[in-house]
């Protein structure tokens, strides 16, 4: 019973696809997943816009919108009707053509971001050899687009937004990848299945998750804190902040482009959580060894919304980075700890297992922690301000 | 039938790269034509030279060359012709080099070859084939990006002036 | 014609169009754009010949693109530095005016 629960998707596909003749079999399986896949993060994408302005509402002393259907949980559809309506308006020197394929590109490569995240037991749309580089490659692809809708404005304003984003994702791209290497090492190899499936079993009740390491733990820290910086969000949203450069690149989009950039963005940040998770969490692992009997698709989407609901927390509490300040934290404070993430992770696999080798590795990530945390604050002096100007 | 159709996108892709006015739409169908060579390599079965390529190319490279568009931007008023005076010159030297290489791989003993099974490439043997075989070349390569990155910071930063 | 003798045949069209774009245009950025199609068509000869060659289990021709790769990118890298640095002296990336030695 169990056990069908916990397929009951993939014996519908199954049964689904039975009904086909056997010539179009292998193209409308995968097809069928893309469209679960589309629909799924898409509805996901609708949640949680309700439950980003009503969480943020009640972080800020406010109701968020409470008119549409009960508790405002009908908004969504309120503002899809919306941006469907409004009119397209471009701007009379903008680039046509650019202008309209960027926030295409963003969704098409948001969406193929999905393929290679393991949802359930045997739930996996494409089990790559190579799945966590496809990620990676896929969502390097999504900072071009950022350019091209920068770019395509003819907007000052959104050519700064554009380019401060592509910095920002480039630098925080580089402890991104050091923290999942060092999973990838611990695994021993790139496919996310296989990653999984090494979190799998149990020690007593708790599982030996890899974010229940010290290296693991502090993998997970900077994993999360660039994934933050990637999706563009607060603490680090001064490209798209309302309030310094209006709507950064994307000013000059409205109704159903602005709508599609929205999209794109919320669906980097599901589907950035869901590498952490397979990384770190244990992808569709249950918690406890007596919680098995829960299906396991239902144990991914329970972490993804409590991931979900970790950056809406902190969006609403931390105060926005300055940009110089975001570049400092990434170049000397995570590039660092994330190297020395790489030694911790080598040493725990090497050392035998044992009280001894927690507090080594323990040590190895605190004590650089604390020194670079002091050495990161000793130049923080006041000082007379001194401006350059742009030549 | 799949590889014709993203060979014809990458040479699409080249062609307008290098042959369209505005550099930022250069850049652009430069983007797309690696985007396509590495859809050939995937076709290929080369998995992870394919992902690598788009990793790399479409991920750093073509976005470095859009910095350096951005930085280098013409104020457009003196105008310049985009095309050298000796285009003739050099297009008849460009078709003799393509034409002598499709004779050549036409005539060679090579292109002869029926097509073999596809082989496997795992990840895993990658991996072995980098820390067993070419270790040596991977730490060069190490040093190699590490001094192209201090070269590059080291010719690119403004010289400081005092402040005003 | 064989699947080797067609991917060779896109290698060398590649090579050939930036080749052209490197000989005909005048802009620097654009010349470097051409290098890195030349560097790319060379890369697709390896995979070609690691895929339809004698001996694929050696993975010679894979290994081969992964460090060219990141050679390419590295020269690109500095290219570029070079070409922002002549830019703040010259102020412009149009290669027929470089040609003076002072300065």
């Amino acid at each position: 019973m169990g056990e069908t629960a916990d397929q009951i998707f993939v014996i519908v596909q199954h049964w689904l696809v039975g009904h086909a003749p056997a010539a179009l079999r292998s193209t409308l399986s995968p097809l069928l997943s893309v469209v679960a896949i589309l629909g799924v993060f898409a509805l996901l994408f609708a949640v949680t816009t309700v439950l980003e302005r009503k969480g943020l509402g009640r972080i800020q002393n406010r109701y968020g919108p409470n008119r549409v259907g009960p508790f405002g949980f009908l908004q969504p559809i309120a503002d899809g009707i919306k941006s469907l309506t409004k009119e397209d308006i471009v701007p009379q020197a903008a680039d046509k053509a650019v202008h309209f394929l960027a926030p295409v590109v963003l969704v098409l490569a948001a969406f193929s971001l999905y393929a290679v995240l393991p949802i359930g037991r045997n739930m996996v749309l494409a089990n790559l050899d190579a799945g966590v580089l496809f990620f990676f490659a896929v969502s390097s692809v999504m900072e071009l687009t950022i350019f091209m809708a920068g770019w395509s404005s003819r907007n000052k304003y959104s050519l700064l937004g554009a380019m401060r984003a592509i910095a920002q994702m480039i630098s925080y791209e580089v402890p991104l990848i050091l923290a999942s290497v060092t999973v990838i090492m611990a695994a021993g190899s790139l496919s996310t299945v296989t990653i999984v499936e090494r979190q799998a079993g149990y020690i007593g009740i708790l599982p030996h998750w890899f974010v229940f390491t010290p290296w693991g733990f502090a993998g997970f820290v900077i994993f999360m804190i660039a994934a933050t910086a990637e999706s563009n969000r607060s603490p680090f949203d001064l490209p798209e902040g309302e309030s310094e450069i209006i709507a950064g690149y994307y000013t000059e989009y409205s109704g159903f482009k602005f709508a599609l950039f929205f999209l794109g963005e919320y669906l980097g940040m599901f589907a950035i959580s869901g590498l952490g998770i397979t990384l770190f969490l244990g992808g569709w692992g249950a918690p406890l060894s007596f919680l098995t009997w829960v299906p396991s698709y239902l144990w991914f989407f329970s972490k993804l919304l409590t991931m979900i609901v970790v950056f809406i927390w902190v969006r609403g509490t931390l105060p926005r980075l300055r940009m110089d300040q975001l570049m400092n934290f990434a170049w000397r404070f995570m590039l660092p700890m994330a190297l020395l993430n790489l030694v911790t992770a080598g040493t725990w696999h090497f050392l035998p297992q044992g009280v001894l080798r927690w507090i080594v590795c323990g040590l190895l990530v605190i004590v650089p922690y604390v020194l670079l945390g002091r050495g990161l604050m000793q130049g923080w002096k006041l000082e007379k301000r001194v401006y350059r100007f742009a030549e | 039938m799949l590889l014709t159709i993203f060979a014809m996108l990458t040479v699409a892709g080249a062609v307008a790269a290098m042959s369209l006015r505005s550099l930022v739409h250069s850049v652009l169908a430069l983007t797309v034509a690696f985007a396509g060579l590495a859809a050939v390599y995937l076709q290929l079965g080369a998995q992870f030279v394919g992902l690598a390529q788009i990793l790399v190319y479409v991920g750093a490279v073509a976005i470095l060359i859009v910095f350096a568009v951005l930085l280098t931007r013409d104020t457009g008023a003196t105008p310049r012709a985009s095309i050298s005076h000796s285009w003739m010159g050099s297009g008849v030297a460009v078709l003799a080099i393509f034409g002598t290489l499709a004779w050549a791989i036409h005539h060679s003993a090579a292109s002869q070859r029926t097509a073999v099974s596809e082989p496997a490439a795992s990840m895993q043997q990658i991996g072995n084939a980098l820390m067993l075989q070419f270790a040596l070349p991977l730490e060069i390569i190490g040093l190699l990006l590490t001094a192209a990155l201090i070269g590059a910071v080291t010719i690119a930063v403004r010289e400081k002036k005092e402040a005003r | 014609m064989t699947p080797l003798a067609n991917c060779l045949l896109l290698s060398a069209l590649l090579f050939s169009v930036g080749l052209a774009g490197a000989l005909m245009r005048r802009n620097a950025i654009l010349v470097l754009i051409g290098i890195e199609l030349m560097l790319n068509a060379a890369n697709l000869n390896f995979i070609a010949f690691w895929r339809y060659g004698p001996n694929p289990e050696a993975l010679t021709g894979m290994m081969f693109v992964i460090f060219s790769i990141g050679v390419a990118a590295a020269e690109a890298a500095v290219g570029l530095a070079l070409i922002i640095s002549l830019y703040r002296h010259i102020k412009t990336t149009n290669i027929d005016e470089v040609d003076s030695m002072r300065g």
